[in-house]
């Protein structure tokens, strides 16, 4: 299929472009970028093309990745399945996702990374990455099998909520994870300091629900980076929530050590104060934290410590959230809703859009070490159209996703996304 | 003119080069006598060796015994199990017991790294460390480098890749020290759970692949894999291990096609090595034995011949 994209404005902030440019589509790949007046160069003229998108006013940029979601398939699909996970990925401009293995059964061994690829190969939409588990079961006892996971296509390792607590493990995970060259994500929870409910400060103790101190997380972030600076493995520290990780990470980062850093939407946007009214869909793990966390996210964001936003998209159906507060399940969906919030940290002039681009596509498929996306000729056709301009209303009843557990129903933003292409395929 | 002065062997980096060429030349010229009709001389008859196992052996421990009785010593053995110690005799207290008796050798196998020269400084017998801990296995390098020797007439300038568990292995912290000691390069490789810190520093290369490890070494030492170190998150499972940095004879083939390759025992076949190359003609594996029994034979009759006469009787 051949495909014009007419007169948008290309933001590639690999090849610092900024323009307006006519994209041009064949079957799979990108056949030029051209000027709009540069007719002569074309591979194929207007009247050939089989879908012209007129661009006129909104953004091109390369395709939106989201190194970290759960699409709970296998297992849990009244929650999710790889189909609406991935159909909510594209309607929220991801071309790719990267799935935590949290399934059930974990996905600990090549059969069932193989069996999620090919799942989402055969849907045609957004790809999908899996991240395998570090232990058999994520029981923190013992090493999977990484090599072979990775020859089947894993992109990375972590035991994510069930976190590795014993360090002899983890620093062997890391020792054998470099054997590979291999990618070890770490969600940073201290188990034991962590048996609360939400973050531990005045809004906790008003509302008389087990906190969370910063410092479960930070002694994680901690433990994990003297890992890194043993081992030489390649360190990403998963959903960074308080203030005290951000200085850690930038200390190791200055030191020269191969950690990066994710953050989601909802740390940079929310505090600790969306509990108040005992909302589960504010139950998250890590909690929401503090104004200061907040802003300490925010700047670490616009210095570069923290490299992706990633959503932690955890869909949950209503058995687990239309409960009290101490049984909600944790975690929130963000696939539909990243980019906007994203847009908002423009709108607030945290980060300028390339930037925002470069956090939400280029730093995750290096780190990830997905193929490269550039608009360019010859690179696959990964591309996410976006309206900034467009002033909409989320809405939840409207998602994709099978699940609904958002706390930004009914906010108002600006930016929509408008199409998203995989590989030469619009999947909107 | 004698060649030989040392009182113990403990560890590689004790013999110097003209040291360890004598001893293989000696155990050459010693290595006739196991093919003969009658298998014994002399040579140390009224010497008393003392076998002192404190960790289960097979292969080094026969190689021992076979090795003294052919030269006609008066052997003993001492097992843990078998001795005072598990009474809760100390070390010490054992060694003494044994001094007081006068043995003339105490070949020593030990879990603990640097227990034979703890003894050593101890006894007035000598002492040949038959493997301690993760430290040194001086008789398994001597008899690897007489076993190579012969099968490509020298060792300077040759190249040796050991693959497997580096961190674990005194068979690989021997033959790192000696093979480069004696004008070889030393390549290892393994998951990076398996190579100790600093094992450049000891002389060995450290290849990132089996291939790169494998594709230009003239001799391919594989270890043995232990299954009870998957417990401590050393490698998660003997599939994957065989997968990585398993042997076969085919994939040996694909990346080197002149080769030896050695073992130094037990062998888990399937794991590290397929059987079709272990018993492939390559295989230098039971040359290693049958020339562990020449190596012996000429530490016993050097270390008497060098701190007595041997040859008085």
């Amino acid at each position: 299929m051949r495909i014009l994209i007419e007169n948008g404005t290309v933001i590639d902030p690999q090849q610092s472009l900024d323009d307006i440019r006519n994209v041009y589509i064949d079957s799979n790949n990108i056949a030029a970028v051209l000027a709009p007046e540069d007719l002569s160069k074309a591979p194929f003229c207007r009247d050939e093309a089989d879908y012209v998108y007129d661009a006129r006013g909104q953004i091109i940029c390369p395709g939106l990745v989201d190194m970290h979601v759960h699409l709970r398939e296998p297992g849990q699909e009244y929650k999710e399945t790889i189909e609406t996970g991935c159909k909510s990925a594209a309607y929220g401009g991801f071309t790719d996702v990267c799935c935590m293995p949290n399934t059930k059964p974990v996905n600990d061994n090549p059969e069932i990374t193989t069996y999620i690829i090919e799942k989402a190969r055969s849907l045609g939409g957004t790809r999908v990455h899996p991240v395998a588990a570090i232990s058999p079961g994520s029981s923190g006892k013992g090493l999977t099998e990484m090599g072979l996971i990775l020859d089947a296509g894993a992109c990375a390792f972590s035991d994510d909520g069930q976190p590795v607590s014993d360090s002899q493990l983890m620093r062997r995970a890391m020792e054998y994870a470099r054997s590979f060259d291999a990618l070890i994500i770490s969600h940073c929870e201290d188990l034991r300091l962590a048996e609360g409910v939400m973050n531990e400060g005045i809004i906790s103790t008003r509302m008389g629900l087990a906190g969370i101190p910063n410092a479960a997380e930070t002694v994680m972030v901690m433990r994990d980076i003297a890992l890194c600076e043993l081992t030489g493995a390649r360190l990403h520290i998963a959903h960074v929530s308080t203030a005290q990780s951000v200085d850690a990470i930038k200390h190791a980062k200055e030191k020269g050590l191969p950690v990066t850093a994710e953050t989601a939407p909802h740390y940079f946007t929310l505090t600790d104060s969306a509990v108040l009214e005992y909302d589960t869909h504010a139950k998250m793990n890590p909690p929401l934290r503090t104004e200061i966390d907040r802003e300490a996210i925010r700047n670490a964001l616009a210095e570069g410590v923290i490299d992706v936003i990633a959503t932690d998209h955890a869909p949950h159906s209503d058995l687990e959230k239309m409960v009290t507060f101490d049984q909600a399940a944790n975690g929130i969906i963000g696939l539909e809703t990243s980019l906007p919030l994203g847009l908002k940290l423009v709108h607030d002039n945290v980060l300028t859009l390339s930037q925002l681009i470069e956090k939400m596509s280029i730093n995750p498929t290096k780190i990830v070490r997905i193929p490269e996306k550039r608009i360019s000729s010859g690179y696959p056709a990964d591309l996410t159209i976006i309206d900034l301009s467009k002033k909409h209303t989320i809405s939840a009843k409207l998602f994709q996703s099978k699940s609904r557990n958002t706390p930004f129903d009914g906010w108002t933003c600006m930016g929509k996304v408008m199409q998203t292409i995989v590989n030469g395929r619009l999947c909107l | 003119m004698n060649h030989f002065h040392q009182k113990h062997i403990l560890d590689m980096a004790s013999l110097s080069e003209q040291e360890i060429d004598y001893i293989i030349n000696t155990a050459k010229t010693l290595k006739d006598i196991s093919e003969r009709p009658i298998k014994k001389v002399p040579t140390l008859r009224g010497k008393s060796i003392v076998h002192f196992f404190h960790e289960p052996s097979t292969r080094t421990r026969t190689s021992f015994e076979i090795a003294a009785k052919r030269m006609s010593a008066d052997t003993f053995s001492i097992s843990a199990s078998t001795s005072s110690m598990t009474k809760g005799e100390t070390l010490l207290d054992t060694v003494n017991t044994l001094q007081a008796m006068n043995p003339d050798i105490i070949v020593m196998r030990h879990s603990e790294s640097g227990a034979p020269h703890f003894v050593s400084r101890h006894l007035n017998a000598s002492v040949i460390n038959a493997g301690d801990g993760m430290h040194a296995h001086p008789t398994q390098c001597l008899l690897d480098l007489m076993t190579v020797h012969e099968a490509l007439g020298k060792i300077n300038g040759l190249k040796l890749s050991i693959i497997g568990d580096i961190f674990h292995s005194r068979v690989a912290r021997s033959n790192i020290v000696g093979f480069t000691k004696m004008g070889a390069t030393v390549t290892v490789t393994a998951p990076c759970t398996m190579i100790p810190h600093g094992i450049d520093k000891l002389g060995a290369r450290v290849a990132k692949t089996l291939e790169e490890a494998v594709s230009d070494a003239d001799v391919v030492m594989a270890l043995r894999i232990q299954k009870e170190r998957q417990s401590n998150f050393f490698f998660p499972t003997e599939r994957e291990y065989a997968s990585f940095y398993g042997l076969t004879y085919e994939r040996l083939k694909s990346m080197n096609k002149n080769a030896f390759i050695m073992h130094p025992g037990p062998i888990n076949r399937g794991v590290e090595l397929s059987s079709d190359i272990a018993d492939c003609p390559e295989s230098l594996i039971m040359k290693q034995v049958t020339n562990g029994v020449a190596i012996r034979m000429a530490l016993l009759y050097l270390l008497m011949g060098g701190t007595r006469n041997a040859h008085s009787n």
